[in-house]
């Protein structure tokens, strides 16, 4: 029927006349897209001219500053304090082992690399939902890989050489405070988050003192506290290693952000979903182990990854405690070697050390929003 | 009866087996562990504590505060001086750490509704400098934002030296030493501009109520606002001129080193300002952008059914729905703009945790310090929760 | 979920194993069973304390703890140096992070007697002044009202200045930094008129700048700043030896023993020296250390001249003249006990 009909409307004398007409010029094509998204109406106008001039306002200094009068190589600052050059790139290039090492020693580097590529391999499969295998593989993220990351950076073991913390830093203490910093938030945030929707009194009272105390205060009196207090509070003799004490500070903050994260998961599920394990007879353990905190986490996955990223962010706090994470030591550099002096060596400093963090975060909070988006169809 | 007696005995031996699995009892024991748990951690930490500072000899307890200070700060809004006491060293942290705070707030939901409105906006180039705004900051750490408007905007020979101060408008300058602005001088009489102005405000509110009483029975719109402002304006300077301008200014004059005269908004100020504000936008942007998108679509069709403008649409219909799904973000934001400001310790601003830190070092009274520090936070944060709280509470009150 | 929680475990019982050494009461004893010497200094302080470009630390401060951990252990590599800023100083040696501090730490009353600590000397004597760019055409610290000035915040320097300007009646704009780096680069910047430190931080402050001959040190001298080791009160016996070792640097200048004769000077008849390098009598083992720890010193380390001039003499990056500290014999303030 509908071929007939299709075929009676081709065999039709004024054929010609009936085909479809292009739309007009006014609707389509590049200038069209331009009339209706950028010049609309006059306010419209007015408001794409002043974006345009904004854009040209900070792109165009910045161009010509990072690229078009940037010392793109030089065997010190002084290329660099030519007046009227931008960027002084060979800083960076010339420093770039530093930055992402610490002074950890040139020849156990490879060992900082290894760790890197370990964590990768368990980390990437991990990330991917299609990938089988979620339980081993999280085996192997949450207990083999840190025991041999440990080992691995701080050595003594296997005949490695002994590395101290005090030679860390760069990028490495960054991505060690923030990844140690957020796997030890899991069991704290799970337990506190649990505690804080216990119907013993006592026990939620006592959650709820410890998160709200920790999430009322700024993370710096925090480290304040761990690094200063905290020798202070234990037995005199034991001196737990600055890195170390900084970790328990990041660590603790952490898992106060994470309970309320969880807490948000709980309440997500049903309240059917216990009553149906209690029925089961399942114990409390195994009702919240099996049946509750899984489908909790899969809710939250989204905010436990935005967790990360302000948790990443804010391991930048560490330099104020003598840490030198990636932008402690990208300013200790800048302000310390007087080789390197050059008016614009800060700026320069600071726009690498940016662009390294803007790429985790935002990497981060792109697969955020991946993940979000497959749960919500998987979901609703 | 035997039988009765025997199967009663044998219900509670049950039930003594069975105790220590009835949850009751299991919460009590749960919890008495937790609490020995508690006091034996705490008495732990604070026996050692006490052993530690009696061993190092460190003077414990809060006497220090009445004792002289003797370092200098850099910016002071109330009376200050080298020969004041810690605890008013205290108070200058402290108020120092309102200030840049309570700005901050204001300047961070400005920028953050502006950009936030901006991603949504149906014209393509605006919308993307707000995802471009939002993006980049979001994702970069505030400590890093603020040593860069610090350190390498005050470095980079952007702004000239205090000797080649800039001259803006009405007697101000700036240069590398910060934002040099006339000082308003108060000269008798000024308290009847004062008055005034009060009674300009007064009048305003006033205006208000009347308009929307009006506008409720007849439907007539009138531009309270605007007229508020008007009335608010120029009450006080019709008075102000009436009484031959009780008020001038004390110019900033280049001296020797410095301006002298005039106040000065510090660069430090001034980069925590920025930085804290343009940070804590980009959240503000996107609690606002979420806002918005929970409203529904049909309340904008209705509203441009209805005839009202685009703008009228989003003031009068979208906005006050939004709010409440943004207020709790925004409170969010706001606790957090307030905790960052403790970062002003990196770039010389001295915010409390700065002055404390400086304290802590002159008297090494640590653990009285840093814990005077935390409980001063924790009751900023409160104060925050129920400032918003209440406003949260005065949303929903208006919109059922 | 469970796995995550054994994670927890797992990974705080591996962060344990971080934790330092246990130190005892006795510290001496711990160091030794250490087999290091934990030595806390300035982060970035050229003359006193500086990693150089590979990384080992070097300087007057560094010098004088290679010196002790030879006396200790007959090795200057047998110490850790834990480079600390102002603020951190002192609970770091409070808490035992460190054994102890040298680290251009300015001894006042305050801090021998409410923080707890013992000072074992004045390895340098100094005071604070000024450095102001030369344009300026300041002569003197008067002449700095109203000015901005930059300096580091929790050290002596802050309260001194202070008293400066108000005994003087003027007035100035402080700026307070944490690191000294962030000093330097600020005063660089044109952000502050002067800085003010010890003049001996503030010479090694001006080999940080850009251009360092633009600026210059004015004459004023504002405080008396002995500059000295620290260690922890209550322990006797590491407060001797500490003491001793700067004792030791200095008798050797004073008679003549450096690290090219030491040897020889083993075999003078002069008892003075004997008794010093260790030949005559058991001074050593009445301290806890070997015998030789005086001539193991200035053979491996120096003598206080010698430990001098190679950080701040003619041919080191910051030049300072010797003037106080020079010994008691040639006009200068130091002065040490006898080995007797």
């Amino acid at each position: 029927m509908d071929t007939q009909v299709a075929q009676g409307t081709i065999v039709t004398p004024n054929a010609g006349m009936n085909e479809p007409l292009p739309p007009p010029a006014s609707l389509v094509g590049p200038l069209a897209w331009l009339r209706q998204n950028l010049f609309s109406s006059i306010g419209n106008t007015v408001l794409t001219i002043l974006g345009l001039l904004l854009i040209y306002a900070i792109l165009k200094p910045f161009l010509d500053w990072a690229i078009f009068s940037a010392v793109w190589s030089g065997p010190d600052g002084s290329v660099c304090r030519v007046e009227g050059t931008g960027a002084c790139w060979p800083f960076v290039f010339a420093k770039f082992g530093q930055f992402m090492y610490g002074r950890f020693p040139d020849a156990e580097r490879w060992r900082v690399n290894l760790t890197y590529a370990l964590a990768l391999a368990g980390v990437v499969p991990l990330m991917i939902p299609s990938v089988p295998g979620k339980m081993w593989n999280a085996v192997y993220v949450f207990i083999i890989f840190p025991i041999m990351a440990y080992w691995l950076l701080t050595g003594g073991i296997f005949g490695l050489p002994i590395v101290e913390t005090q030679y860390w830093g760069g990028l490495l203490i960054t991505l060690v405070v923030a990844t140690v910093g957020i796997t030890m938030s899991f069991p704290i945030g799970i337990i506190l988050a649990l505690g804080r929707r216990s119907k013993m009194p006592l026990v939620k009272w006592c959650s709820i003192a410890f998160i709200e105390f920790v999430r009322g205060v700024p993370l710096i009196t925090i480290l304040f506290m761990s690094s200063v207090m905290l020798p202070l509070f234990l037995e005199h003799g034991t001196n737990p290693d600055k890195l170390l004490r900084a970790l328990i500070g990041v660590s603790l903050f952490a898992g106060a952000y994470m309970a309320e994260t969880v807490r948000g998961g709980l309440q997500a599920i049903p309240r059917g979903q216990v009553e149906a394990a209690e029925a089961l007879g399942l114990s409390y353990g195994k009702t919240m182990g099996l049946v509750v905190l899984p489908q909790a986490l899969k809710h939250v996955i989204p905010n436990i990854v935005s967790e990360f990223i302000g948790l990443f962010k804010d391991t930048s706090l560490v330099l104020i405690i003598g840490l030198f994470d990636l932008l402690g030591i990208v300013q200790q550099n800048m302000q310390g070697d007087a080789k390197w002096f050059a008016p614009s060596t800060p700026m320069t400093g600071y726009v690498f050390a940016g662009l390294i963090f803007w790429v985790f975060c935002f990497g981060m909070s792109r697969y955020s929003q991946f993940m979000e988006r497959k749960l919500n169809t998987s979901h609703r | 009866m035997a039988v009765t007696t025997a199967g009663q005995t044998s219900s509670q031996e049950a039930a003594k087996a069975s105790f220590l699995y009835r949850p009751e009892v299991r919460a009590v024991i749960y919890q008495l562990i937790l609490l020995a748990g508690i006091v034996a951690f705490f008495w732990y930490i604070i026996s050692n504590t006490i052993i530690n500072l009696r061993r190092l000899g460190i003077a414990s307890g809060f006497e220090f505060m009445s004792r002289t200070a003797s370092f200098d700060i850099s910016q002071t809004l109330i009376p200050y001086s080298a020969g004041s006491t810690y605890f008013t060293a205290f108070m200058v942290g402290l108020w120092n750490t309102v200030l840049v705070s309570v700005i901050g707030i204001v300047l961070a939901t400005i920028l953050g509704f502006i950009m936030g409105i901006a991603r949504l906006s149906s014209n393509w180039l605006i919308a993307r400098i707000g995802t471009i705004f939002v993006e980049v900051l979001r994702n970069i750490p505030l400590l890093l934002l603020l040593l860069f408007m610090y350190f390498a905007v005050l470095k980079s020979d952007l702004l000239p030296q205090v000797r080649n101060a800039r001259e803006l408008w009405f007697g101000s300058y700036i240069s590398n030493r910060g934002i040099n602005l006339p000082a308003p001088i108060f000269e008798p009489g000024f308290g009847y501009v004062m008055l005034a102005a009060i009674l300009g405000l007064a009048l305003a509110v006033g205006i208000g109520i009347w308009a929307r009483r009006r506008r409720l029975l007849t439907g007539q719109p009138f531009p309270a606002f605007w007229v508020g402002v008007a009335v608010t304006v120029a009450i006080p300077l019709v008075v102000a001129v009436l009484m031959g301008r009780p008020m001038s200014f004390d110019y900033p004059v280049k001296g020797t080193f410095n301006f002298t005269g005039g106040f000065v908004l510090s660069p430090e100020f001034l980069a925590l300002l920025a930085g804290l504000s343009v940070y804590t936008a980009s959240f503000i942007a996107e609690a606002v952008r979420a806002g918005i998108l929970a409203v529904s679509k049909g309340q904008k069709e209705a509203a441009a059914a209805l005839g009202l403008a685009p703008n009228q649409a989003l003031r009068l219909v979208v906005l006050p729905q939004a709010a409440r799904v943004m207020i709790p973000p925004l409170t969010s934001n706001y606790l957090s703009l307030t905790k960052n400001s403790s970062l002003a310790l990196a770039i010389a601003y001295p915010d409390l945790v700065a002055v404390t830190g400086t304290m802590l070092n002159n008297t090494g009274q640590a653990v009285e310090i840093i814990l005077l520090t935390m409980a001063v936070y924790l009751t900023l944060s409160l104060l925050t929760s129920l400032l918003m709280n209440w406003f949260n509470a005065r949303i929903a009150l208006v919109e059922r | 979920m469970k796995s995550i929680k054994i994670v927890g475990l797992a990974a705080l019982v591996a962060l344990g194993g971080a934790t330092g050494a246990l130190a005892q009461a006795k510290t001496l004893e711990a160091v030794k069973a250490r087999g290091t010497l934990l030595c806390g200094v300035g982060p970035a302080a050229p003359g006193f304390s500086n990693p150089d470009d590979k990384g080992n630390w070097v300087g007057f401060d560094v010098d004088y703890c290679r010196a002790l951990a030879v006396a200790i252990f007959n090795d200057p590599a047998k110490v850790t140096f834990k480079p600390l800023t102002s603020k951190e100083r002192f609970t770091a040696l409070q808490s035992g992070e460190v054994d102890l501090l040298s680290r251009t730490t300015t001894w006042t009353m305050s801090r021998d007697s409410s923080l707890g600590l013992t000072f074992a000397g004045t390895m340098f004597y100094d005071g604070q002044g000024f450095m102001v760019k030369k344009s300026l055409g300041v002569k003197a610290a008067k002449e700095l009202n109203g000015a901005s000035i930059c300096l580091q915040t929790g050290t002596t320097t802050e309260l001194n200045v202070s008293d400066f300007f108000r005994t003087n009646k003027i007035t100035y704009k402080p700026v307070l930094f944490e690191k000294s780096d962030e000093v330097t680069a600020a005063y660089d910047s044109g952000r502050c008129d002067a800085i003010t430190n010890d003049r001996s931080g503030l010479a090694s402050d001006q080999v940080k700048l850009k251009a360092p001959a633009d600026s210059v040190l004015l004459p004023d001298i504002i405080s008396k700043e002995p500059l000295g080791p620290v260690v922890r009160q209550g322990d006797s016996q590491f407060f001797t030896v500490t003491k001793w070792v700067y004792f030791a640097l200095l008798n050797a200048e004073e008679l003549g023993v450096t690290s090219a004769n030491a040897d020889e000077m083993a075999k003078s008849t002069n008892p003075e020296i004997k008794r010093l390098l260790g030949t005559e009598g058991d001074f050593g083992k009445g301290i806890g250390i070997a015998n030789d720890w005086a001539l193991q010193i200035v053979k491996k380390v120096g003598n206080y001249a010698e430990i001098y001039d190679r950080n701040f003499g003619a041919k080191s990056p910051v030049q300072i003249a010797r003037g106080a500290n020079e010994l008691w014999t040639k006009g200068g303030l130091q002065y040490a006990p006898p080995i007797r």
